[in-house]
C-alpha cells in the first residue's frame, strides 16, 4: 500500500470496514442484538485464515487447495489440550493438557507450522496443477488422520470446555459492576479476537512490503527470473508457506475457542475451497480484500438460506460469473478504479 | 491372510482400480490437452449414477439405462464445456479451480432438488446377480467381475483410440502443441468439446457401474474425484498409461489398506490415509509422477 495523497474510495472502504469491526460489539449491544457479536467474531477468525491464505495465494501465486487443514490442526491442538486438561489425563502418556491460551495457542501455531513445513517441502517441489492437487491430497490425509482419532470423537467431533479463564474472570468483574454478563463475555472475547486480527493484519502488511514480500511477489510474477538473479526461490516460498500455515493454525485455535467444539468438517476440502473464494471475492493480492471477502461470504452463507434452501444452485453460477467477469474482487475493483492496479 | 481372502481382495482392488482409471482417463486427457483443472469431473460421475438409477426405475432394464445414462453424461459434459468451461482454457488454474468449484455446488444442489436429499439404492441387475467360483471354494460376485471386465475393455479401447486412430492422433497432437494443430486447420474447439464429452462419458460409466456397489448419493463424486487426483498425480498428468498403472496401484493400496489395519487392530479409517502417504512418497521421489507425459 503506497502513501495515500488524497482520500479515495479504497481508503474510505478500508477505514469503514476496519471501523465497523472495531465498534461492532458497541452497536450490537446498543441494538440489543448480541447474537451478531458471535457472528462477527467468527467472521474475524475466517478473515485471519483468508489473509494467511492470501499471503501464498495472492502474493506468492501458490494455489493451495488445502489451507483449511492448517486451521483444523490449530483447532484440534487447542481442543485436545483442553480435553486433557478437563479430564486430568496425559496426552500420549506424558504431555499434560492445558486451558491456558498462552500455552495452547502458541502450541497450535507451532504444530501447524511444522506440518506446513513438511507439506511445503514436498509440494513446493512441484508447481501448477500438481501443486493444487498435492495440497488438496495432503489436506485429505490430515482430514482422515483426525477422523481416525476416535479418542477425540472421530467423525462426530469433540466438545470441550473452551473457556478462556481470564475472560471469565473479567466477565465476572463486569457482572459485579452491573453489566449484562452475556454481552460482556461476548464483547470481551470479540475484542481478544479483534486484537489478534489487528496484529495479524499489521504483521502481514509489514511482511508483504518488506524485502521478503517483494521476493515472494517476484516469484509470483516470474520465478525463473528470480532464480536467475540469484534468489533461492524455493526457500522463500517455503518460508511463506510455513508462515501461512502457522497463521492458519492461529485462526484454527481461535475457531476452536469460539466454538468450544471441533470436528473434522472444519478441514473438509470444500472449506479450503471456501477460503479461496473468500480471498478472490474480496480481492487477492491485497490484505483488506480477504477480510472483505470473508465478511461477505460468511454473511451470505448465514443469510441466503433464509431466502432459499437451495442457495448453492444460485451461488455456484454466481461464482463462475465472478471468475469470468469480476476477477479483481470487491476491494481490487475499488483500487483499480483509481488506477492503482488491483494486483 | 488366507490365500482365498487375498485373491478376493486383489480382485476388489483391481475393480476399484479400473473404476478409478475410468475417472482418471477423462480427467488426465482434459489436463493434458487443455491444461485445465476440472473439479467438476466428480459431478459427472454422480450424474451418470443418478441418470442410470432413475432410468432403471422407469425401464427396468439395466443395459438400456446404462446406455442412455452414458449418453446423458456425455451430453451433460458437452453442455458444461460449451456453456462454462470453454472460456476458462486460457485462464489460470486458480480461475479454473474456482469456476469448477462453483459447478460442484451447482450440481450437488441440482441433484438435491431433482432427486431429493435421500440416497438411492440400486439393485444389482438380475442377470448379473449371484456369484461365481473363480477357484473352487471362493465365490466372487459376478457383477464385480463384469465391472472389472468393462474397465479393462475400456482401457484397451482407449489405447486403440489414442494410438491407432485419426482422432487419437489429433488428441496426442493437441497435447503436444495445440497452436500448431489449430494452424494445420483442425477445428480445435470441436476437438476439445469431443474430448471433454468422452471424458464425461467415462466418468458417467464409472459412476453408473459404482451405483449398485455403493450407494447413489449427493457428493458421491467428490471423494472419488480426490482419489482420481491422487491417481493422476502419481501416474503423471496427461499420461493415459500412467493413469492406468497408478489407478491399479491406488486401487490395490486403498483396498488392502482397509483390510490389513483391521487385521492388526488399527482403526480402518486410518486406511483412508494410505493412498495419500503413497502419493507423498512417490512425489518426493519423482515430482512429476511415474510417467510424465511432457518434459
Amino acid at each position: 500500500m503506497k502513501t495515500v495523497k488524497h482520500i479515495d474510495l479504497s481508503t474510505i472502504f478500508v477505514l469503514a470496514l476496519l471501523g465497523l469491526f472495531a465498534v461492532l460489539p458497541v452497536i450490537a449491544v446498543a441494538a440489543g442484538q448480541e447474537f451478531y457479536i458471535g457472528q462477527f467474531r467468527r467472521i474475524l477468525i475466517f478473515a485471519i485464515a483468508a489473509v494467511s491464505l492470501d499471503l501464498i495465494l495472492g502474493y506468492g501465486g501458490m494455489v493451495s487447495l488445502g489451507h483449511a487443514a492448517f486451521m483444523g490442526i490449530g483447532a484440534y491442538v487447542v481442543a485436545i489440550l483442553n480435553f486433557h486438561a478437563d479430564e486430568g489425563t496425559l496426552l500420549l502418556g506424558f504431555i499434560p493438557g492445558s486451558q491456558n491460551i498462552l500455552v495452547t495457542w502458541p502450541t497450535a501455531i507451532l504444530a501447524s507450522a511444522l506440518v506446513a513445513l513438511f507439506v511445503g517441502l514436498i509440494s513446493l517441489r512441484t508447481s501448477g496443477i500438481y501443486f493444487i492437487m498435492i495440497t488438496l491430497a495432503f489436506a485429505q490425509m490430515i482430514y482422515f488422520f483426525f477422523v481416525s482419532l476416535e479418542t477425540y470423537g472421530g467423525d462426530d467431533g469433540l466438545r470441550f470446555p473452551g473457556d478462556i479463564p481470564f475472560i471469565d474472570a473479567a466477565t465476572d468483574a463486569l457482572y459485579e459492576a452491573g453489566y449484562d454478563p452475556v454481552a460482556a463475555y461476548e464483547s470481551l472475547f470479540y475484542y481478544l479476537v479483534f486484537a489478534v486480527f489487528a496484529a495479524v493484519l499489521y504483521g502481514a502488511h509489514r511482511l508483504v512490503n518488506s524485502r521478503f514480500g517483494m521476493v515472494i511477489q517476484g516469484c509470483r510474477e516470474n520465478e525463473r527470473r528470480m532464480r536467475a538473479i540469484g534468489f533461492f526461490t524455493f526457500r522463500y516460498k517455503l518460508v511463506a508457506f510455513v508462515l501461512a500455515g502457522a497463521i492458519g493454525g492461529l485462526a484454527g485455535a481461535l475457531f476452536a475457542a469460539h466454538e468450544s467444539f471441533i470436528s473434522p468438517s472444519i478441514m473438509h476440502w470444500t472449506r479450503s475451497g471456501d477460503l479461496i473464494i473468500m480471498v478472490v471475492l474480496g480481492g487477492m493480492g491485497t490484505l483488506i480484500g480477504p477480510v472483505a471477502g470473508a465478511t461477505l461470504f460468511l454473511l451470505l452463507e448465514k443469510f441466503l438460506p433464509d431466502y432459499t434452501e437451495h442457495w448453492p444452485i444460485v451461488f455456484g453460477p454466481i461464482l463462475i460469473l465472478i471468475v469470468l467477469f469480476a476477477k479483481c474482487g470487491i476491494y481490487g475493483s475499488l483500487l483499480r478504479r483509481h488506477g492503482d492496479g488491483g494486483h | 491372510m488366507t490365500p482365498l481372502l487375498f485373491l478376493e481382495q486383489t480382485l476388489n482392488g483391481l475393480q476399484l482400480g479400473v473404476t478409478l482409471f475410468l475417472m482418471a482417463a477423462g480427467l488426465t486427457l482434459v489436463f493434458g490437452i487443455m491444461n485445465m483443472v476440472n473439479l467438476a469431473h466428480g459431478s459427472l460421475y454422480m450424474m451418470g449414477a443418478y441418470y442410470c438409477a432413475t432410468l432403471l426405475q422407469w425401464t427396468g432394464s439395466f443395459v438400456l439405462s446404462a446406455v442412455i445414462a452414458l449418453a446423458g453424461a456425455a451430453l451433460t459434459g458437452i453442455l458444461v464445456e460449451v456453456v462454462a468451461l470453454r472460456t476458462l482454457y486460457s485462464r489460470d488454474h486458480l480461475d479454473q479451480v474456482l469456476a469448477t468449484f462453483g459447478l460442484i455446488l451447482f450440481f450437488n444442489e441440482l441433484v438435491k432438488i431433482l432427486w431429493g436429499p435421500i440416497a438411492i439404492f440400486m439393485d444389482i441387475p438380475g442377470f448379473l446377480a449371484g456369484t461365481v467360483e473363480i477357484v473352487p471354494g471362493a465365490p466372487y460376485p459376478i457383477y464385480r467381475l463384469v465391472v472389472l471386465g468393462v474397465g479393462v475393455l475400456v482401457a484397451v479401447f482407449l489405447w486403440w483410440l489414442i494410438t491407432r486412430t485419426c482422432l487419437g492422433m489429433l488428441i496426442r497432437a493437441g497435447a503436444s502443441n495445440r497452436e500448431m494443430v489449430g494452424a494445420l486447420g483442425v477445428d480445435i474447439k470441436l476437438l476439445y468439446t469431443l474430448v471433454f464429452g468422452l471424458g464425461a462419458a467415462l466418468a458417467g460409466l464409472a459412476g453408473l457401474m459404482a451405483g449398485p456397489l455403493y450407494v447413489v448419493e449427493i457428493g458421491m463424486g467428490d471423494s472419488m474425484l480426490i482419489k482420481t487426483f491422487v491417481v493422476i498425480v502419481i501416474g503423471g498428468i496427461g499420461s493415459i498409461r500412467g493413469a492406468f498403472v497408478a489407478a491399479v496401484i491406488v486401487g490395490m493400496v486403498d483396498t488392502f489398506g482397509r483390510v490389513v489395519p483391521a487385521m492388526i487392530g488399527l482403526t480402518p479409517s486410518i486406511a483412508e490415509m494410505a493412498i495419500y502417504i503413497l502419493m507423498a512418497a512417490i512425489l518426493f521421489w519423482r515430482p512429476s509422477g511415474l510417467f510424465p507425459a511432457r518434459g
